[in-house]
């Protein structure tokens, strides 16, 4: 096809002197899209950005809104198999003394119940929702490194099916979401389960740290023109300040999961008390990663709520300042907390005391968020759709968790309930009442953004109901029972306690809960299928994703929007301002300043490629070689060596010449 | 949506050296993560250190000459290693080629000695957790070494193709010299902690 | 709702391992603590509540213009929410200062302790050793902790296996056993009764059995308690019992068992010496009975999947043999 048929010649710019300096092969200037016709450009971007055909093409594909997809989809297949685990622990518990599972079973499914939830649901499905929607709300073509970002999804559904196939092997790790040391250690867990537990977190954070630096910089250096850091709408500041609490954190957890694997395959002693080392190290690097943990995946939908409530209430949010600096200290406070999941380990009162204060004190920036929310809402009867019910749900929920949580951060107290189930109410209120909500809401609200169709509204407000008082009836009652003496991890318990009919109680509320999503799926699945189309802008959002149609097109926009205020939709109502002049034959994009996102370079991104799944699947294979043998890494290292080469060598694409 | 073009790109370079491109803050980026991975893992030592009063565990104190000369090794390499960024900057090919090919050599010179610093601590990872903690921390810094040379050595190859008459491959060459920096960097604390504070208790 | 839990739920309560049934001065410290920020809580989120629910009552927002916010109303929307803040501050401080002086009000009930009892934590039950200067009078035993009621006791809490955590919910708030650590805990019973308690840290396969009480008597009582205790075990009684003690010696009981005055020596399992004056077997897992200990030393892995407790061969006879011995055992 010439490019004749593309466009007609007065679209081409004007040929250029590039006035080289150094030894650089002059660019290979090709068509630009300034001036050219919206089918012509269509056309031209579509064939240079689209996603080759084939399976070796849908495998090589770098498109973030493809690879968002296929993690939206995994981690919701793996929601429904840690939901699953939940259902069946339910039963056990449903009565003292029940005979159904045994405590092999039981505490294989706790841990892939915690380890699924929050290593391979929560983690990916917000820093996935991120990979769809940052590079579209800050209005660029793909996410920085999008190969990196393959690799990312590579590494995390072979993770996640690591971890699943070994329970199917009756190998899954049995030490809890959080394998405290000696139990996990080499004398206490003879066999493999620990050791799948140390190694699949290790490969699978390989995956969040890199999306995470791939958010960081899609963020700081490809905003649209004019999108000044006082213009960057709160979800991609949510999502900007999450993947720094990634990079900060998410080290810690691998070198906790990697000293493991050394004290297991080796021999080393870091945690062994006989011979210099000390349990309570682990603790302090667990949860150095741990309590930051709960802030990536609660900040993310912050940003969810902080999208959803404007566009209800037909007006920005209030306190748009305040909520940036809130996020940004509820980023900071989340690495000064770790020590109140210890109180209970005896440490030294004052120093317990500190971290009493600094629990208590991150109650404040979120605090900020709650009351600016609610008084973006003041202004007159939102329109109550069912992405605001789930931002409703959310408030509830999620303000008892917190409640909850301040009593956690007082010492005295923290003795009589941690490890109980009052703990385990307490940190679901949180993280689904926090996130699973939000998240439900951002589904619905930007389910048409995704898929071009509408969610049904009507059985969205029957999953609403029949979510929140599932929820409620299954996680209410924990808070009694763990008051009333019931330790968490328990697969069963003695009937004089009296704890029967309430834990029956949880566990109706535990199904209703798990039905719900049932309905959401077949709500999921009958508006990809039969809903009405939603247009570019359903809901009339102020924000860039809506600028372009739905689903958006492979390039994302034809034109690269300029930003001139914070809700840019609302503010230029006649005609979006655009940029123009960049290539259409390769993969260009803009490059901006970090503060104020001034145009300052044409930068190609990188094409589709095979390698990121090949590297994927050789540095996976020396880590699953490697809970056999330490001199996996060896043999793993020429694969791995091989497939980075093959990656980054360049292929004489149009996207690695100048 | 109407639009209208309010800007004109098409001025713009293709690529920019150092802080003006993307791929510096990913550098960046890794290096942070990195960072606090080594930072960690001293915690955990200088933690230890610090529970047990008989530290470091009757061990024998290492010797530090093989682990010296690699830090004057790093040392020395800073000095080619920043020429090379002037020439990068410039995208002079025939000077980053041959700086490319000095800072290999200057890579697997340290690597080599490094072989010899692993017998020199004098204990084994399995004797005791100060022994443990030691192999962790040369480890570590050994990955990285190797990848960071690894990695120079396949930027060098490149240089001499075709495909490194390009701005980007000499921005590049530019976040090698970054990177380089950073394993220099990381390993004056490790080099203080493995060899000098144990001398200290 | 919460309402309804408390009338459904309430009175089925039995308190027995209840921490808002409190029965010693650090249950009831925290119980009051845990009442009175739940009651703060409590308000705190009705308020929010109301506040959520205000706009649902309001007309629509008047226009379609987003942007357009009407100056005034948006500088008292500042005023409500900076002042909420404030609030939201000071109760926070003050929360963190009650805690701190509650915490301070717990490290003072143990000070003048004087019995020491060391309670090491093993897979899945408690070793409970009573410290004491003289030698003769330290006393080894399992599971069942008797103490003075009345008087503060000190529990130096430690673990040769795994962690585990010490915790009797009517009595104080939990603490963990950590090999490699010391923790001390010091507790009080007000009145005499038996507190149950069970680990409260992830401890393995049988974490859910690992049950322990305090029994808190009068003081005379208790002396007495630990007399007999420290007596070497009784000789069998019985010819059946005869049998079953010689039995016990020569099978692999011996390895791991003590039983004082006897050979049997083992000390990585309970000590036996009056097994039979305690209440449950197993940590808790089953009620001290004849048929019992048939059933845990015929089928523990049954009893108790996981359990470190082996299977021994015995025919009916001599199981019989070995439960009149055991039995036995006061």
């Amino acid at each position: 096809m010439s490019s004749a048929d593309l466009t007609s010649q007065r679209d081409l710019p004007p040929e250029r002197k590039v006035s080289a300096k150094g030894d650089i092969a002059p660019e290979h200037d090709g068509p630009r899209d300034t001036g050219m016709d919206d089918a012509g450009l269509h056309r031209w971007l579509e064939r240079t950005w689209r996603t080759p055909s084939g399976i070796v093409g849908a495998l090589s594909s770098v498109d973030h809104k493809v690879i968002a997809r296929r993690y939206l989809i995994t981690a919701f297949v793996f929601l429904g198999l840690g939901g699953l685990n939940a259902v069946v622990m339910r039963i056990q518990l449903s009565g003292p003394q029940r005979g159904l599972i045994g405590p092999d079973l039981y505490n294989q499914l706790f841990t892939m119940h915690g380890v699924t939830m929050m290593f391979l649901f929560a983690v990916p499905i917000v820093q996935a929702t991120g990979i769809y929607l940052v590079p579209l709300m800050v209005g660029t073509r793909n996410i920085a490194f999008p190969r990196l970002n393959a690799f990312s999804y590579w590494v995390y559904v072979s993770g996640g099916a690591f971890a699943w196939v070994s329970f199917a092997l009756n190998m899954a790790p049995d030490v809890g979401w959080f394998a405290y040391v000696p139990l996990s250690g080499p004398e206490f867990a003879p066999g493999k389960r620990a050791d799948v537990w140390a190694q699949m977190i290790t490969y699978t954070e390989v995956s969040s740290l890199a999306v995470a630096v791939a958010t960081i910089v899609t963020v700081f250096k490809q905003r649209a023109p004019g999108m000044s850091l006082d213009k960057i709408p709160l979800y991609v500041w949510a999502m900007l300040v999450t993947s720094f609490v990634v990079v900060f954190a998410m080290p810690a957890v691998m070198i906790t999961s990697t000293f493991l694997i050394l004290d297991r395959l080796v021999g080393t002693h870091i945690f062994n008390p006989a011979e210099g080392g000390d349990a309570l190290l682990f603790q302090h690097l667990f949860w150095f990663f741990g309590h930051p943990e709960v802030y990536i995946i609660f900040l993310p939908a912050t940003g969810m709520v902080s999208s959803i409530i404007p566009v209800f209430a037909r007006r920005p949010t209030f306190g748009h300042l305040g909520l940036v600096l809130s996020l940004i200290a509820v980023g900071f406070l989340s690495f000064g907390l770790w020590v109140h999941h210890m109180f209970a380990t005896g440490l030294p009162k004052l120093g317990a005391s500190f971290f009493t204060a600094s629990s208590m004190m991150i109650a404040i920036p979120n605090g900020v968020q709650i009351f600016c929310w609610l008084a973006t809402l003041w202004d007159g009867r939102p329109v109550i759709r069912t992405p605001l019910l789930f931002v409703f749900g959310f408030f509830f929920i999620f303000v008892i968790g917190g409640l909850t949580g301040v009593m956690l951060a007082s010492v005295p107290l923290d003795l009589q309930v941690h490890d109980t189930y009052f703990v385990v109410a307490h940190f679901h209120y949180v993280l689904i009442g926090g996130s699973v909500f939000p998240l439900l809401g951002a589904a619905y609200f930007w389910f048409p953004k995704v898929t071009g169709r509408m969610m049904s509204e009507r059985l969205g407000r029957w999953h609403f109901w029949l979510a929140f008082i599932g929820f409620n009836a299954a996680f209410f009652p924990m808070h009694l029972v763990g008051l009333w003496g019931m330790p968490r991890r328990v697969y069963t318990y003695p009937a004089e306690l009296g704890w029967g009919n309430i834990n029956l109680f949880i566990s109706a509320g535990a199904l209703l809960f798990f039905l719900s999503f049932v309905l959401f799926t077949f709500n999921l699945v009958h508006g990809a299928l039969k809903g009405t189309s939603a247009g570019n802008n359903p809901w009339d959002a102020g924000t860039l994703e809506w600028a372009t149609s739905s689903p958006p097109p492979s390039y994302n926009f034809a034109r690269i929007p300029i930003v001139t205020h914070i809700e840019p939709l609302w503010a230029e109502r006649e005609a979006l301002p655009v940029a123009t002049g960049l290539r259409v034959d390769a993969r260009e994009l803009l490059i901006s300043t970090v503060a104020e996102a001034h145009p300052d370079i044409r930068e190609k991104s990188a094409a589709p490629s095979i390698w990121p799944l090949l590297a994927a699947l050789a540095v996976g294979g020396t880590f699953l070689y490697s809970i056999f043998t330490p001199w996996a890494i060896v043999w793993g290292a020429a694969p791995i060596a091989i497939t980075l080469i093959g990656w980054f060598w360049p292929k004489g694409d149009p996207e690695d010449e100048e | 949506m109407k639009q209208r073009a309010a800007a004109d790109l098409s001025g713009l370079p293709t690529f920019g050296h150092g802080p003006r491109s993307p791929t510096w803050w990913g550098t960046l980026g890794f290096m942070a993560l990195e960072g606090t991975g080594f930072a960690l893992a001293a915690g955990a030592y200088l933690y230890l250190a610090q529970s047990w009063p008989d530290w470091p565990l009757s061990a024998p104190r290492p010797n530090h000459w093989p682990g010296t000369i690699v830090t004057i090794l790093f040392i020395v390499s800073l000095v080619p290693n920043h020429i090379l960024h002037r020439y990068a900057k410039q995208c002079s090919m025939v000077p980053v080629r041959i700086g490319l090919m000095v800072m290999s050599l200057l890579g697997i010179a340290p690597l080599v000695v490094r072989w010899f610093e692993f017998p020199a601590l004098n204990i084994y990872w399995d004797t005791n957790a100060y022994g443990s903690m030691l192999w962790v921390l040369l480890g570590l810094h050994t990955t990285h070494l190797i990848t960071d040379v690894g990695d120079t050595i396949v930027l060098t190859v490149l240089m001499f193709t075709r495909h490194g008459y390009s701005g980007r491959r000499f921005g590049d060459v530019g976040d090698n010299v970054f990177y380089w920096d950073f394993v220099v960097l990381t390993w004056i604390p490790i080099y203080l902690l493995i060899y000098w504070v144990p001398r200290l208790g | 709702m919460a309402f309804a839990f408390c009338v459904l739920f309430l009175q089925g309560c039995a308190g027995w391992q209840s921490a808002l049934d409190p029965k010693g001065p650090a249950a009831g410290e925290l119980a009051w603590l845990i009442w009175f920020f739940t009651a703060l809580c409590a308000v705190v989120w009705a308020l929010v509540m109301i506040a959520l629910a205000a706009p649902l009552v309001m007309r629509s927002r008047s226009g379609d213009e987003p942007l357009l916010l009407d100056e005034a109303a948006e500088r008292g929307k500042m005023r409500v929410v900076v002042s909420a803040v404030g609030v939201t501050t000071i109760i926070l401080i003050g929360l963190t200062l009650l805690s701190f002086f509650a915490n301070r009000t717990l490290a003072a009930i143990g000070s003048e302790a004087a019995l020491t009892i060391r309670v090491t934590g093993h897979q899945w039950w408690w070793e409970v050793r009573y410290e004491d200067a003289t030698p003769s009078r330290i006393l080894t035993t399992a599971n069942e902790i008797h103490i003075p009621a009345g008087e503060p006791v000190r529990l130096l809490l430690t673990s040769t296996d795994v962690i585990h955590s010490f915790w009797i919910p009517s009595l104080a708030g939990k603490l963990d056993l950590i090999p490699g650590h010391m923790n001390v805990l010091d507790i009080k019973a007000d009145k005499p009764g038996v507190y149950r308690g069970q680990c409260a840290e992830f401890c393995g396969a049988q974490h859910a059995n690992m049950g322990t009480f305090i029994i808190a008597e009068p003081r005379p009582k208790f002396d007495a308690w630990l007399n007999d205790q420290l007596q070497p075990a009784g000789a069998p009684a019985s010819g059946e019992a005869k049998v079953g003690a010689d039995l016990f010696l020569k099978r692999p009981c011996v390895m791991c068992h003590r039983i004082g005055g006897t050979p049997a020596g083992g000390t990585v399992a309970p000590d036996l010496t009056h097994i039979a004056s305690r209440q449950t077997l197993a940590a808790g897992t089953l009620t001290m009975s004849r048929g019992n200990l048939a059933a845990w030393i015929a089928d523990p892995q049954g009893i108790k999947p996981g359990s470190h407790m082996p299977v021994v061969e015995l025919s009916g006879d001599e199981l019989n043999a070995v439960v009149a011995y055991l039995e036995g055992l006061k």
